[in-house]
């Protein structure tokens, strides 16, 4: 069977459903920020597929995963720093302890 | 459409992709887990090349395998968390649910369209066309990322200072 559109966006979902399980069940902050990345990387395999298969000359796909490459390195700088911050005053990394907003 | 790829090179990358992405849901030690993350970064790095994106494929290797898994690696080991490890809280059951019926929801939407497949031939090198692309017509967000890149570093620093 000829590898299609279909193959790559269904390797997409998969990537993707995977990470938000990790989001939503992990408890460490930053394996959180690893499943967020692993979100990050199925997004961008929709994108360039979409792009090499509907207008392949185009390349618009592949712009839009380069700014979302590049945003996901300035978020994960940002997110580790917190974390490091968070951890030097807590003492702690668990996410289910960082509760001061809560109600 | 162009010559087609050989559907084992598709399967290999994919299962170098998704299989330590459950790995790294899947296993106790964060050091694993950063492993299994730059794995899986290779594999959608090879999925790139399948899809006719050198240059995407090169500074995914670069930018994510090279730069962030690095990045999370150093700040595992500044964080010596001992206690936490890489542990699931009390919402698997539900999480699992979540997920696994949005993943039904998107392959059963994305084999049911019928998507406007071109069958024009793809770029070879894509390196130029994006250069091209990124100093023309992308100048603008180009040039607002450059500016987001110097903010998130002079932030990473202020907020990671010892005070």
């Amino acid at each position: 069977m000829t590898i299609g559109l279909g193959h790559y966006l269904a390797l997409g979902a998969v990537l993707f459903s995977i990470g938000l399980y990790g989001v939503l069940v992990k408890r460490n902050a930053i394996v959180i920020l690893m499943c967020i990345e692993l979100m990050f990387n199925a997004v961008n395999v929709t994108l360039v597929a979409f792009s090499r298969y509907v207008t392949p000359t185009l390349l618009t796909g592949q712009v839009f995963s380069i700014f979302i490459i590049t945003v996901a390195a300035a978020e994960a700088a940002v997110g580790l720093a917190i974390i490091i911050s968070i951890y030097r005053h807590r003492e702690t990394l668990d996410a289910q302890q960082f509760n001061l907003l809560k109600w | 459409m162009s010559d087609p790829i050989p559907a084992v090179a598709f399967y290999l990358m994919a299962a170098i992709a998704v299989a330590p992405a459950l790995g790294l849901i899947l296993t106790r030690n964060i050091i694993y887990a950063a492993i299994f993350l730059v794995a899986s970064f290779t594999g959608v790095a090879g999925v790139f090349v399948l899809l006719n994106a050198d240059f995407l494929a090169a500074v995914q290797l670069l930018v994510y395998a090279g730069a962030i898994a690095v990045l999370i690696i150093f700040a595992i080991m500044m964080t010596q968390d001992t206690q936490t490890g890489s542990r699931p809280n009390q919402q698997r059951w539900p999480a699992l649910i979540i997920s696994g019926a949005i993943l039904v929801v998107f392959l059963v939407v994305l084999f049911q369209t019928a998507w406007p497949v071109s069958a024009l031939a793809p770029l070879e090198t894509t390196t130029e066309a994006l250069g091209r692309l990124l100093l023309n017509e992308y100048v603008l967000p180009f040039e607002v990322v450059s500016v987001l890149l110097v903010a998130a570093m002079i932030g990473a620093i202020v907020i990671s200072r010892e005070d």
